[in-house]
C-alpha cells in the first residue's frame, strides 16, 4: 500500500516536473506502469525534423532559433540525414511524380525513424503534407512512387507531418509554452502573417481556419505579446512573382503591412522565408518590422537579445 | 393450373431500345401456365389496356403478368385494368422491365436476356397467387398540419373551406412563419405583412381550425386514416384564456435584454414576449432563460401586474393526444448559419449581414423602423454590396449543392428598394448566375438593372475585410476577367437556406423519407409532388424542396386538395398483403411481435385443435388493419407460421427459383 502511494506521488511529481504537454502524453502512456511513465516524462519529445534548403542559406534565423528554441522547451529534434529538398513547389499535375520523391524520400525516412515530422518552412510544410496526403489517398500515384523508389518498405503515407506552429500548439501546447517564458514580450503589438501556403488548400493541410485562422494569435499570447489581428494576415505576399515582376509583390505585401500598421502592429511573424523576403522588401514607410516567428519565441525564451536580428 | 397472359411494354423506346421485346414474349411462350404472350407500344394507354382486358376475357386468363416499368408507377393501373375485366385484382404481376432492366444496361443482349429471367420469374410467383380481398378501415375525418407559416396556414384554410376539422401545431409562439419577416414581396412589392396577417387572422377564427402555437409533435402512431398524435403544448407561462393581449407584462418585465428571435437578433425583447405586434395568438410567453423569475426565484412584476391574472408560473407543458385521418408536413426552412464563411467575415463584423436581417433592418416594424441604418454605428450605408448563393450550388463541405431559389429575386427586390428609397446609393450585386424564371420575375429582375440602375457583376467575392469603419471588398469580375475593389459600408449574404431541423425528427416519427439534404421526398417528382410515399402523409411549402411564396401557396392548395379527397371517403381500402400466422405452426415466441414497427401483432391464449388434441396455447394475432405487410415478422419467425399474403415464402422461393433456373 505504502509502496503504491509513494509511486503514485512519485509519479504526480513527475507530471509536475515534467516539460512537455500531459494532454498528450497521458493518453499515450495510460497503460504503461508507473515508473517507465515517469521515465518517459522526464525525457524529451523526439521528432524527425526537416529543415529545407532555405534554412541552410538565406533563413538560417529560422532555423537556429527553431532548434535553440525546441531545446529549451525539452523538445528534441532530430534532423533527418541525407534529406533533399522538397521539391519547393507542389507540382499540379496529376501525373507528376517525379518532383514528389523527394518529399517521399523525407517522409520514408521519418517513418523509418518512428517519429513525427516536424517542418518549420511554409513552403517545405505545405508540398511535404500535400504529398504524405497523395501517398495516403491516392493508389495510382502510391505504387507509382512506391514501384520506382524501390524502399525497403513501401510507404503509404504513415507518418504525421506537423509544422512547427503545429507542435507548439498540439504537443507542448499554450500552457506548457508560457510557463517556459522567462522574457515575456509584454506590450509588444504583434501582427501574425500567415501567407497562403499554411492554411490552403485547407481540407488537405487540416493547419487552421484559412478564412480566419488564430495559430499564430495563440502563439503571440503565449509568449506574452498583444497579437493584432488584422484582415490581411491570409492574403498572399506575390509569393514567386517576384522573381518576374517586383510590382505585384510591393503590392500584395503594402497592403498586408499598411493593414497590420493600420490596426496597430508594430510587427509581425512569419513562417515563410519568400514571405518575409517580400515583406521586408516593400516594408519601407509602413514603421512595421518582419521576423521570423522563432526569433521572438527564442526572444521570450531567454535565448536571443530583443531585436538585433534584423 | 393457371391460364396467364404475358403482355410485355415497349415504352416507346425506353424499354424497347435495349430490350427485343418480341424476344421476351417468345421466350415465355412455354412457361408453365403460359396460354398467350404478346407485345405493345404503350400497354398503359387506353388501346394497350383495352388489349388486355379483351385477352382475359377471350382467353378465359385467371391471372395476368405486365413486363413494364416499376410496381410503383403503374401497378395500381394494371389492377385496375384486372379488375374491370372481372379479374381479382391482385393476380396481377408486374415485372420491371424497365428501371431494373432497360435503364440500367446499354447492351440489348444482356437486356433482353435479363427481361426474360424477371419474365418467368414473375410467371412463377403468379402461378402461386391467390386472389386477394381488401378489407376497409374508417377514415377520422381531422388533418394535421405541423408547422404554421404561410404553407401551413393556407393548406389548413383551403382543407377548413371544405368542411373539416384542422389542426396547425406551430413550434414557436405566433403563426406566421418567415413570410412574417419580410418586408416587401416580389415580383409585386406588396408588403408581406398585409397579405399574410389577415390570413393568419382567418385561421386563428376559422370554427374549423384549431391552433396549437408553441407546441411540437411527439409521438405519430397509426396510418393512412387512422393517425393517433401526441402533441406537446410547451408552458407559456400565460394562460390564453384569461389573457387579453393588453401587453402589461411585457411593460413591467424589466428583462428587456433576450435577443428578438423575429427581429434576427438585431435588437432585444423582454422575458415575457410576443414575437411581434401582430401575432396570432396574441398571448406572451414567458422566457425561462431570460426570466429573472426562474432564475432566482424573485421579480414576478408580470403576475403583479396582470390585470387578468392571466399569468402562472406553476403551469406545465401539456401533451394532446388526438386522433387523425391525414398529416401535412409544412416544416419550412432557415438560412444556413454563416459560420463558415469567413472570408465575408460576417461573425467579425455587424455590417456583414445575411438577407433575412436585412429584410428587418429594411421592414418598417424592425429594430430601425424601416430606416436602413447600418448595425454597427447607425449610419447611414452609402455603397451596398450584395452576395448571392453564399453556400448555394456549393459542392465544398460548406455549402449546399442545390439552388436556393429564391435568392436571385429577393436580391433583386433589395436592391431595387434601397436604390428607390436612398438614390444617393451604389449598389453592387455579385452572381454566378441570373436565375429568375417565373411569372413577371425576369422583368422584375430587369428593372433593378435598367431603371434602378443597379450594378450586376458576375463573378464572386473573395474577401471582405474591414478597416476604419470600411469594408474593403475583394472580388472578381469574371465578364472583364479583372479583379474588383469596391469600399462598401454594408455587405448583405444571400444564404442558402435549408430545411427546418424538426424535419427531421419528424420524418422519423411519419416514416416519411427524406433526401440527403432533410428535403421531404415525394412520391412520384413529377405525377405525385405534394405526398409523401407514406400514405396518408402530406407536403406543403419547402419541406418539400426550394420554392417563393407564390409555389408555396399554390402546393399548399394542391396538398389540401389531396387531403380532401382523402378525408371525402368514409372507408379506405386496406391493403390485403398483410401478414398471417398458422396457429398449428405457432409456438408462441413473441419474435415477430418484438420486430413489428406497427404494432400489429398481440398475443393470445387460444384453443387449438391440432390433429384431434384440443389444447390451450398462445399463438399470434395479426391486426390486418394495423399490419403493413413489411414482411419482418415472415422472416423472424422461427416455425415458418407466420407468412405475407400475396408474399408468401412459396411465391418468393418460386422466383427465386425461376431466376436460378437460368
Amino acid at each position: 500500500m505504502m509502496k503504491e502511494c509513494a509511486s503514485r506521488i512519485n509519479h504526480i511529481i513527475g507530471i509536475a516536473d515534467s516539460i512537455i504537454n500531459d494532454s498528450f502524453y497521458t493518453v499515450h502512456l495510460s497503460d504503461r506502469d508507473m515508473e517507465g511513465e515517469r521515465i518517459r516524462l522526464e525525457s524529451n519529445i523526439k521528432f524527425s525534423y526537416y529543415p529545407g534548403c532555405t534554412l541552410k542559406t538565406k533563413a538560417k534565423d529560422l532555423d537556429r532559433y527553431a532548434r535553440e528554441s525546441a531545446a529549451a522547451l525539452g523538445v528534441e529534434l532530430c534532423e533527418l540525414p541525407e534529406w533533399q529538398c522538397c521539391g519547393a513547389v507542389y507540382p499540379m499535375a496529376s501525373d507528376e511524380i517525379a518532383t514528389k520523391l523527394s518529399a517521399v524520400r523525407a517522409l520514408a525516412d521519418a517513418k523509418a525513424a518512428g517519429s513525427e515530422l516536424i517542418t518549420l518552412c511554409s513552403a517545405c510544410h505545405h508540398v511535404i503534407k500535400r504529398v504524405n496526403g497523395d501517398m495516403e489517398s491516392n493508389g495510382d500515384m502510391r505504387m507509382k512512387v512506391n514501384n520506382y523508389l524501390k524502399l525497403d518498405e513501401d510507404y503509404a503515407g504513415e507518418t504525421t507531418v506537423l509544422h512547427y506552429l503545429e507542435m507548439l500548439r498540439d504537443r507542448v501546447g499554450w500552457d506548457e509554452l508560457k510557463k517556459k517564458v522567462v522574457r515575456p514580450l509584454k506590450g509588444r503589438k504583434i501582427g501574425a502573417y500567415y501567407g497562403c501556403l499554411l492554411l490552403r488548400p485547407a481540407k488537405e493541410m487540416q493547419f487552421d481556419n484559412p478564412e480566419n485562422p488564430s495559430i499564430i494569435e495563440d502563439f503571440i499570447a503565449a509568449i506574452g505579446a498583444t497579437p493584432v489581428k488584422y484582415p490581411y494576415r491570409n492574403e498572399c505576399c506575390g509569393g514567386y512573382v517576384v522573381v518576374e515582376d517586383k510590382e505585384a509583390p510591393k503590392k500584395m505585401s503594402g497592403k498586408v503591412l499598411n493593414s497590420a500598421a493600420k490596426h496597430g502592429a508594430e510587427a509581425v511573424v512569419t513562417a515563410c522565408p519568400l514571405c518575409k523576403y517580400n515583406l521586408e522588401e516593400n516594408s519601407a514607410g509602413t514603421g512595421v518590422s518582419v521576423w521570423y516567428f522563432t526569433e521572438l519565441l527564442a526572444e521570450a525564451l531567454g535565448l536571443k537579445e530583443g531585436g538585433d536580428a534584423q | 393450373m393457371q391460364r396467364i397472359g404475358v403482355f410485355v411494354c415497349w415504352c416507346g423506346s425506353n424499354i424497347a431500345a435495349t430490350v427485343d421485346v418480341s424476344a421476351v414474349a417468345e421466350a415465355v411462350k412455354s412457361e408453365p401456365g403460359v396460354v398467350l404472350a404478346t407485345d405493345y407500344q404503350y400497354m398503359c394507354s387506353e388501346v394497350g389496356q383495352a388489349k388486355i382486358k379483351d385477352a382475359i376475357k377471350e382467353h378465359g386468363l385467371t391471372g395476368v403478368v405486365i413486363c413494364s416499368c416499376s410496381p410503383r408507377m403503374h401497378e395500381a393501373t394494371f389492377r385496375k385494368t384486372a379488375a374491370a375485366a372481372g379479374l381479382n385484382p391482385y393476380m396481377v404481376e408486374i415485372a420491371n422491365i424497365r428501371e431494373q432492366c432497360s435503364w440500367i444496361h446499354k447492351e440489348k443482349d444482356e437486356g433482353t436476356e435479363k427481361a426474360i429471367i424477371l419474365a418467368k420469374a414473375a410467371i412463377a410467383k403468379l402461378n402461386l397467387n391467390a386472389p386477394l380481398t381488401a378489407g376497409e378501415s374508417p377514415v377520422t375525418k381531422r388533418a394535421l398540419v405541423i408547422g404554421g407559416g404561410i404553407a401551413g396556414i393556407q393548406t389548413a384554410l383551403d382543407i377548413a373551406d371544405a368542411g373539416y376539422e384542422v389542426d396547425i401545431v406551430e413550434k414557436s409562439p405566433t403563426i406566421g412563419g418567415k413570410m412574417a419577416q419580410l418586408d416587401k414581396t416580389f415580383p409585386t412589392l406588396d408588403c408581406a405583412a398585409c397579405i399574410l396577417t389577415p390570413k393568419m387572422v382567418d385561421a386563428a377564427q376559422h370554427e374549423k381550425i384549431h391552433l396549437y402555437t408553441y407546441s411540437e409533435v411527439e409521438k405519430v402512431s397509426g396510418f393512412v386514416g387512422n393517425f393517433t398524435v401526441d402533441i406537446r403544448k410547451k408552458a407559456r407561462n400565460v394562460k390564453e384564456d384569461l389573457c387579453t393581449g393588453c401587453g402589461v407584462c411585457m411593460e413591467k418585465c424589466p428583462s428587456k435584454k433576450a435577443k428578438s428571435e423575429f427581429n434576427m437578433g438585431l435588437n432585444t425583447r423582454s422575458a415575457v414576449y410576443v414575437p411581434f405586434a401582430q401575432a396570432v395568438p396574441n398571448v406572451p410567453v414567458i422566457d425561462h432563460d431570460a426570466c429573472i423569475h426562474y432564475k432566482t426565484g424573485k421579480c414576478g412584476l408580470c403576475e403583479k401586474s396582470c390585470p387578468s391574472n392571466a399569468i402562472d408560473f406553476e403551469q406545465q407543458d401539456e401533451i394532446i393526444t388526438r386522433e387523425y385521418g391525414a398529416i401535412i408536413a409544412a416544416t419550412g426552412f432557415n438560412p444556413i448559419p454563416m459560420d463558415d464563411f469567413d472570408e465575408y467575415g460576417y461573425s467579425q463584423n455587424p455590417d456583414v449581414v445575411t438577407s433575412l436581417e436585412f429584410e428587418r433592418l429594411m421592414n418598417a416594424a424592425g429594430p430601425t423602423k424601416g430606416v436602413l441604418l447600418r448595425p454597427s454605428d447607425g449610419k447611414h450605408p452609402k455603397t451596398l454590396v450584395f452576395v448571392q448563393c453564399v453556400g448555394s450550388r456549393d459542392t465544398t463541405e460548406c455549402g449546399k449543392p442545390y439552388c436556393s431559389k429564391i435568392c436571385c429575386m429577393y436580391t433583386a427586390k433589395h436592391a431595387m428598394l434601397v436604390r428607390e428609397k436612398y438614390p444617393d446609393t451604389e449598389v453592387y450585386v455579385f452572381y454566378i448566375d441570373v436565375r429568375t424564371p417565373g411569372k413577371n420575375f425576369d422583368e422584375f429582375q430587369r428593372r433593378a438593372v435598367e431603371q434602378y440602375g443597379v450594378n450586376y457583376v458576375k463573378g464572386m467575392v473573395g474577401k471582405v475585410a474591414e478597416e476604419d469603419g470600411v469594408l474593403h471588398v475583394q472580388a472578381s469580375d469574371l465578364i472583364s476577367g479583372t479583379q474588383m475593389h469596391i469600399d462598401a459600408d454594408m455587405v448583405v449574404l444571400a444564404a442558402a437556406i435549408e430545411p427546418d431541423k424538426s424535419a427531421r425528427p419528424l420524418a422519423t416519427m411519419l416514416t416519411a423519407s427524406m433526401d440527403t439534404n432533410d428535403f421531404f421526398t415525394e412520391a412520384h417528382p413529377k405525377l405525385r409532388p405534394v405526398e409523401s410515399p407514406t400514405a396518408g402523409v402530406f407536403l406543403s411549402g419547402i419541406c418539400q424542396g426550394p420554392k417563393d411564396i407564390p409555389e408555396t401557396v399554390a402546393q399548399a392548395g394542391a396538398a389540401a386538395s389531396k387531403v380532401i379527397g382523402l378525408l371525402a371517403k368514409d372507408k379506405l381500402t386496406c391493403n390485403p398483403c398483410v401478414a398471417g400466422s398458422d396457429e398449428l405452426l405457432c409456438n408462441g415466441c413473441s419474435a415477430c411481435q418484438n420486430v413489428c414497427p406497427y404494432g400489429a401483432i398481440e398475443y393470445v391464449e387460444k384453443e387449438i385443435n391440432d390433429h384431434g388434441v384440443r389444447e390451450m396455447r398462445r399463438v399470434a394475432e395479426v391486426n390486418e388493419a394495423v399490419c403493413q405487410g413489411c414482411g419482418a415478422c415472415t422472416v423472424t419467425c422461427p416455425s415458418g407460421a407466420m407468412d405475407l399474403k400475396g408474399f408468401t415464402n412459396k411465391q418468393i422461393m418460386a422466383e427465386v427459383d425461376a431466376i436460378c433456373r437460368n
